[in-house]
């Protein structure tokens, strides 16, 4: 399966990717994301969307074929500098519970060598962001509700100000009231960081609402790549379609 | 069943109830408690073998309690374990015994005192044939038993008379014959009927000042005993000296050997004889002790367990990070769990000799498991989403584990540490058995001589170190792991 490439810079590109575990989950994917925009890789549990976004931080290598992210290959060496230009947040946010949210979202930060008050700015500059007061600084993530736990996950993704940030289906663990301010939050985010994001979901509303780049995936590949509008106009199949079709 | 049980009532019970005989936990009074039991059924006088019945204390309480109708003891373990009497003559002993309703009859004749031996290459290179020649020789390697290292007239009273400058290590008896025959040690201390001085052809030494106190064997009896009975057993008087008795003893193997050279002995036995005279007693300074052996049994444990905390964490994070380790390091920790504690002590002695070496490594061994496998545990037990955010987010691979992985299983971790610490305090008292000291010296001493306060002076500082242990571990605990990821308090 292939697709065709996007216009403009190209963020992260696939060239004849294969995966396997006990069987192929991935096969001959040819991708490329743009730079600077929002992508999202959707498609039903088992389609290897979620694999297909830890080709691109290193956590997975690929069996067959090449991963190039910002330009060059995954690296070996070196792969922590590489994976700290790439942020990451998960479905449950996957917050450390013995550290308190303020140390959550300074670890990085505080690795990379940054002055307390450096972290303590930058902390406060995205935590402004997405609505989160500084009483919950001290606290621990059993503390916060779903919705918060997630947020203070986005902005330790954020915190060194990566170049790219990963999502893993970020949002399917929040009840739907919360989740509508999540994305608002989210898009904030993304409009004063100016970052490229990768989105994981099977939820096509959610991947039409955030992204403005699909790549709908199944049976192992791509099944179809374009703009929401475009995608929407002439859907590759029946899969597709009903994919649509639940988003509607 | 009622019917039965007064059938068996007064009249009928004399002659119906067997006589009792017991015997204490070791070869020559199993020997002799079946020779006992076997002459009084000989003269159609029924009686039953109460075998190996336990040490001093329990067999005397035993007889006194009326549990026990007669047994061997002997007259120095009468005059320092039983009684304590100042001035051991039989006449003195006897009374003593009077008032407990017991009755010393006539000894058997052969006296199981102690000796000093030495293997035959040493006393051969050093030319020892005394206990005056030690004197010359204050780098012996000497280890004796807790028993006699404590007595007045034992190793105390040995060193004033002859004036010997070695200092021995305590050691269980049965471990220091193994000791000086793997070359371990070069002097221990015996008994005169010991078969293993023949079996081993250990050289006893001559105690040429007439230092050591009777240990005439003699048939402690209830002064209720059946006159027929008594009459039976007083004819084992004089019947046995030392050669005889250490050659039944070496012939003895096992409890089949016991019963044949029992039997044996009864056979051919007839004439009667006297007595002779026994022995004087130990003395305190009790907080000095308590304090040296509860600092003494500390550093053992300390020794032990924090290697075996590093130890047994390290190698959880091998396992965790090693797929195809897994569990087999964990086995092979049960394993060492499964040698019981003296058995491995008696494993290690021709490899470390005695004293706290090889203690402290069995208390390692000991401790590495229960930390080994909750370690093991906490980490496999990691969620597999935090793993992954950990890696995803560029932690490296040390960040990983001390900031995120062994602080998540810290909590188990310390309770698997604070498991084995209770049980290496408790497993450290048998380090006395081999000479290592500690709160175990005055506990294994107590058992040797039926004194139950020198027992408690060990037992109960253990005691306290224990909890005091716990309480520290709460500390430790409140310290490390923010409060929502402790564990549920253990008790």
């Amino acid at each position: 399966m292939t697709s065709a490439p996007a216009n403009g810079p190209v963020a992260v590109e696939f060239r004849g990717v294969g995966k396997r575990f006990a069987d192929w989950v991935l096969r001959d994917v040819h991708l490329a994301l743009p730079s600077g925009r929002g992508s999202a890789l959707v498609g039903a549990s088992g389609c290897g969307k979620t694999t297909a976004l830890q080709l691109i931080n290193g956590v997975y290598r690929p069996d067959e074929g090449e991963v190039l992210v910002l330009g060059d290959p995954v690296p070996l060496d070196g792969i922590e500098a590489f994976r700290r230009r790439i942020g990451y947040a998960v479905q449950g946010a996957g917050l450390f519970p013995h550290m308190t949210v303020a140390e959550n979202a300074g670890l990085l930060a505080r690795l990379a060598g940054w002055r307390a008050d450096a972290v303590a700015a930058r902390h406060d500059e995205l935590f402004d962001l997405v609505g989160l007061g500084g009483e919950l600084n001290d606290r621990y993530p059993h503390q916060l509700s779903g919705g918060q736990q997630q947020r203070v996950g986005l902005c330790r993704a954020l915190m060194l100000g990566p170049e790219m940030l990963l999502l893993d289906e970020p949002f399917s663990a929040v009840d739907p009231i919360a989740r509508v301010e999540l994305y608002r939050q989210f898009e904030a985010l993304r409009e004063h960081e100016q970052v490229t994001t990768v989105l994981v979901t099977h939820d096509m509303r959610e991947a039409c609402r955030l992204a403005d780049h699909l790549v709908v995936m199944g049976d192992g590949g791509v099944l179809q790549v374009g703009a929401p509008d475009e995608v929407a106009a002439d859907p590759a199949d029946d899969f597709v379609r009903a994919l649509l079709a639940s988003a509607s | 069943m009622l019917a039965g049980a007064l059938a068996a009532a007064p009249v009928a019970g004399a002659a119906a109830d067997p006589v009792v005989v017991a015997s204490k936990s070791f070869r020559e009074s199993i020997i002799l408690g079946e020779a006992l039991a076997e002459l009084l059924r000989r003269e159609g006088i029924p009686a039953r073998h109460e075998q190996a019945l336990g040490g001093t204390k329990i067999c005397y309480d035993a007889l006194v309690a009326g549990e026990v109708d007669v047994y061997v003891e002997y007259t120095g373990t009468i005059a320092e374990g039983i009684k304590r009497v100042e001035d051991p003559t039989w006449a003195n002993l006897t009374a003593a015994l009077a008032m407990d309703e017991v009755e010393m009859l006539p000894t058997f004749g052969f006296n199981n005192t102690y000796v000093l031996a030495v293997s035959p290459a040493v006393a051969e290179a050093r030319s020892l044939a005394k206990i005056s020649d030690l004197a010359e020789h204050p780098d012996l390697r000497v280890a004796v038993s807790h028993e006699f290292l404590d007595r007045a007239d034992g190793w105390q009273g040995l060193r004033r008379v002859y004036a010997l400058p070695q200092t021995p290590d305590g050691i269980e008896h049965s471990l220091a014959y193994r000791a000086i025959a793997d070359g371990a040690i070069d002097l221990t201390d015996g008994y005169s009927t010991d078969g293993e001085l023949a079996r081993l052809a250990l050289t006893p030494l001559e105690d040429d000042k007439g230092f050591f106190p009777a240990y005439l064997a003699v048939p402690l009896a209830r002064a209720d005993l059946p006159p027929r009975a008594r009459a039976v057993l007083i004819g084992v008087a004089g019947t046995l000296g030392d050669d005889e008795m250490r050659a039944m003893n070496a012939a003895a193997l096992d409890d089949a050997g016991a019963r044949r050279v029992a039997r044996e002995y009864v056979e051919k036995i007839a004439a009667p004889v006297g007595a002779s005279e026994p022995a004087a007693t130990p003395q305190p300074r009790l907080w000095g002790r308590i304090g040296a052996n509860t600092a003494r049994h500390l550093v053992l444990v300390l020794a032990a367990l924090l290697p075996a905390t590093f130890v047994a964490v390290l190698v959880a994070i091998l396992i965790f990070k090693v797929g195809w380790l897994s569990k087999s390091a964990v086995y092979l920790a049960g394993l060492f769990q499964t040698i019981p504690s003296i058995a491995l002590l008696a494993l290690l002695i021709p490899l470390l000799g005695i004293g706290p070496k090889p203690a402290v490594v069995a208390l390692f061994l000991y401790a590495l498991l229960p930390i080994l496998r909750n370690a093991v545990t906490a980490l496999g037990g990691i969620d597999p989403t935090l793993r992954r955010v950990a890696t995803a987010m560029g932690l490296k691979p040390t960040e990983e584990l001390r900031l995120v992985f062994v602080p998540l299983a810290m909590p188990a971790i310390l309770a698997g540490v604070r498991t084995a610490a209770v049980v290496t305090i408790g497993t450290a008292t048998l380090a006395a058995f081999i000479g290592a000291g500690g709160l175990g010296e005055p506990i294994v001493t107590g058992l040797a001589l039926n004194d139950t306060g020198l027992i408690l002076e060990g037992a109960i500082p253990a005691a306290l170190l224990a909890v005091a242990t716990e309480l520290a571990f709460e500390q430790l605990e409140r310290a490390l792991v923010p409060g929502h990821l402790r564990l549920a308090a253990a008790g």
